[in-house]
């Protein structure tokens, strides 16, 4: 609506949401390489943590079509975000993932065999021996965004420079748990990033019937929180947005929304089949987009990378891997009466002849 | 005419209750193209459209709340909420309004809608796909609980359920969707709601159950049956309001009762139902009334899922130790 003081009409507020790129799908700079790329290695690392990620992937997939391994959620195609979260934040901060941010924990020093034994039906999978901090996935959709602003009010409050970073999807955006994190954010200008990694797709449902909005990104607006696009299958874009919104946050700037375009390359999870409700054409599509490629062509291009680099990375990676299935194979079951021990801590009396119930059970594993 | 699975049961009777009347709409995630993730709603939206079979955002609050202002326009909303462990958002909806409008209103806006949830563990699922907690919504006054056991009755109570004037949660034991196939004629003919079923007749003992425990519960009847011991087996079906007189009656023929279910222990259902044995049926009783249940604990993850759901080796334990105590 344009200004009718006449008729006691006036502009009051108006948005913009910007989208950055850096690298396109050419492999071509489109814009200068941001700061953090200045730090030698950088952009190794991210292509060698994305390299890595995407081996992982693929063996937890492996794993569950082999009877191995349970339900699995793959982050094929959206490597790129996790892993410019993970280089982005600090060891110190706190990341409340969903489930396609493998790349993210594993930077994280969450190890492999601990995502294999969570998708495992395992409880141990979430201990996370090298990472007290961070929280598990969150399989309730959106239920995590409260948390992460809980994570960084108690930051605020203490003056400590940390950050909580938590993650959802497009799908998560619908939900309540994710308006009410935003507007508490907001409010109490609370050091926390919210990363929405738009993969076009929540199970069958296109982003396009998620919501009616042209963005995910200008939700955070409504809440008085900044929000923009970045390219999700630009690693560099990613890890240069998200982490000026990190580092913003920390020196007290208050919270950003990141919208990440990507797509989610693989079925929703091992349990799904996404041919019944997408077309194999947009799938193609997506393929040429791909994140790792992206920046391969990129660093072989700038003489940074080779085959033979390529090759013993790859070499790595896999023994890495087939490593930690061989820790998670080889991982005795819990005692069946351990379902009582972490239930608080202390078990009170009253469930101490139900634990012997279970002990003098003797557990084995079902079929 | 065809075997079919519950699971496809349920199909049958959502297309039938689409067909006959108008006023139906089945609506949640994914319950569209994809035909919801265990394709309970297969092939619906093809064949009624998408205004009447729609595949909406993420949101359990919303569809909840939605349910029941459709409903209370006269609709018959049959809402799915994709697994148990996500309904908990929709409960201040549930708690607050479904149940509660008719008698704020003394009468004047009902809400007839359906809320169908797979429920129950032992199928390998993931972290909060597994739980079983019915009780919490037993708890709540104003609205029914209702639970089928086979194909026969997840159809016949479905079209119950969708023509009853109040609302309905209607959860789905997802461990045997699939388990058994059985001969459903599609006459559009509802099963009563507010009954047990008796599963099996039987003199010496009554088990009493419902959900997939159905399954062991049958298998540790055969298992008595062939130490000579006659178990009667009553699946209690609709778990909000209960049927008492049906299992106190039973009680007063067998002298014993044994409960299963999957659910925690504690405020369980099943400690309803001996509570009510207690103050109803005490004088017929040749011993404690036992329970066979979940632990109190969180589900555990499917390695240990099977230590923590009811075996029939529990089932008959308990069994046996109501026949030793007198
Ligand atoms: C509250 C809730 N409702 C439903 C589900 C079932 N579910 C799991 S993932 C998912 C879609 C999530 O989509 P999105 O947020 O876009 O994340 P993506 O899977 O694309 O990474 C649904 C409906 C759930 N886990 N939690
Ligand atoms: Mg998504």
């Amino acid at each position: 609506m344009s200004d009718d003081p006449k008729h006691g009409i006036h502009h009051v507020a108006s948005f913009d949401i910007h989208h950055s790129q850096v690298l396109n799908e050419h492999s071509e700079l489109v814009a200068p390489l941001p700061y953090f790329t200045h730090e030698a290695g950088a952009l190794l690392d991210l292509y060698k943590w994305m390299v890595r990620t995407r081996t992982f992937d693929a063996k937890a997939v492996a794993l569950q079509r082999t009877g191995k391994m349970g339900t699995y959620s793959p982050c094929l195609g959206q490597e790129a975000i996790g892993v410019a979260i993970g280089h982005a934040m600090k060891r110190e901060d706190v990341l409340l993932p969903t489930y396609r941010e493998q790349g993210a924990q594993l930077m994280r020093s969450v190890a492999m065999h601990e995502i294999f034994l969570y998708w495992g039906g395992d409880e141990r999978g979430m201990s996370y021996r090298d990472q007290r901090q961070d929280f598990p996935i969150a399989v309730p959709i959106a239920s995590q965004v409260p948390h992460a602003c809980g994570v960084a009010y108690a930051m605020k409050l203490r003056k400590e420079p940390r950050v909580a970073v938590v993650t959802l999807g497009d799908g998560a955006t619908s939900k309540g748990d994710f308006y009410e994190g935003l507007n508490m954010a907001g409010i109490w200008n609370l050091p926390v990033v919210f990363v929405v990694t738009n993969n076009h797709w929540a199970i069958s449902l296109g982003r396009d019937q998620q919501t009616a909005a042209q963005t995910l990104a200008q939700k955070g607006i409504a809440a008085g929180v900044p929000g923009e696009q970045v390219d999700g299958n630009d690693v560099i874009a990613c890890r240069a947005r998200i982490g000026k919104a990190i580092e913003k946050a920390r020196s007290g700037g208050g919270p950003t929304l990141i919208e990440p375009l990507t797509y989610r390359m693989s079925d929703h999870t091992t349990a799904d089949d996404a041919t019944r409700y997408r077309s194999k054409e947009e799938v193609e599509h997506y393929k040429s987009l791909d994140p790792i490629l992206r920046l391969r062509r990129y660093l072989e291009a700038n003489k940074m990378w080779s085959e033979a680099d390529e090759a013993q990375l790859k070499a790595d990676a896999s023994a890495e891997v087939d490593a930690a299935v061989e820790i998670y194979l080889g991982t005795e079951r819990q005692a069946p009466e351990s379902m009582f021990d972490h239930l608080y801590e202390t078990l009170p009396r009253a469930y101490h002849w139900q634990r012997e119930e279970v002990k003098n059970a003797g557990g084995k594993d079902h079929g | 005419m065809a075997e079919i699975t519950l699971v496809e049961a349920v199909n049958l009777a959502l297309a039938r209750a689409l067909q006959d009347d108008p006023n139906v709409i089945v609506f949640g995630e994914d319950v569209g193209a994809n035909g919801g993730v265990f394709r309970a709603t297969e092939g619906l939206q093809a064949r009624f459209g998408h205004e009447r079979v729609m595949d909406t955002p993420l949101a359990e609050t919303v569809l909840a709340g939605m349910a029941i202002g459709m409903a209370a326009q006269g609709m018959r909303p049959v809402v799915e909420m994709q697994f148990m462990g996500f309904i908990y958002s929709a409960i201040d909806q549930i708690i607050n309004h479904a149940g509660r409008l008719r008698n704020r209103t003394r009468g004047r806006i009902t809400v007839p809608m359906v809320m169908r949830a797979p429920f129950g563990g032992g199928i390998h699922a993931p972290e909060h796909h597994s739980e079983s907690t019915e009780a919490m919504f037993a708890h709540m006054p104003g609205i029914r609980v209702v639970i089928p056991t086979s194909p026969a009755r997840a159809y016949g109570l479905m079209l119950a359920a969708i023509r009853d004037p109040d609302p309905v949660i209607f959860l789905e034991p997802k461990r045997i969707y699939r388990m058994v196939k059985q001969e459903v004629i599609d006459d559009g003919e509802a099963l009563p709601l507010d009954v047990c079923f008796q599963l099996r007749d039987g003199s010496d003992v009554t088990l009493v159950t419902w959900g997939a425990m159905v399954h062991e519960t049958l298998q540790a009847a055969d298992r008595l049956a062939e130490q000579g011991i006659s178990a009667e087996v009553i699946d209690v079906a609709t778990i909000k309001p209960l049927d008492m007189d049906t299992i106190l009656a039973s009680v007063a023929k067998t002298g014993r009762c044994v409960i299963v279910h999957e659910a925690a222990r504690t405020c369980s259902v099943g400690a309803e139902i001996a509570a009510n044995l207690a103050e109803h049926g005490l004088m017929n009783l040749f011993a404690p009334v036992m329970r066979v249940s979940g632990y109190d604990t969180i589900m555990p993850m499917f390695r240990m899922e099977y230590d923590y759901l009811p075996s029939v080796e529990r089932i008959l334990s308990a069994v046996h130790k109501t026949l030793e105590a007198s």
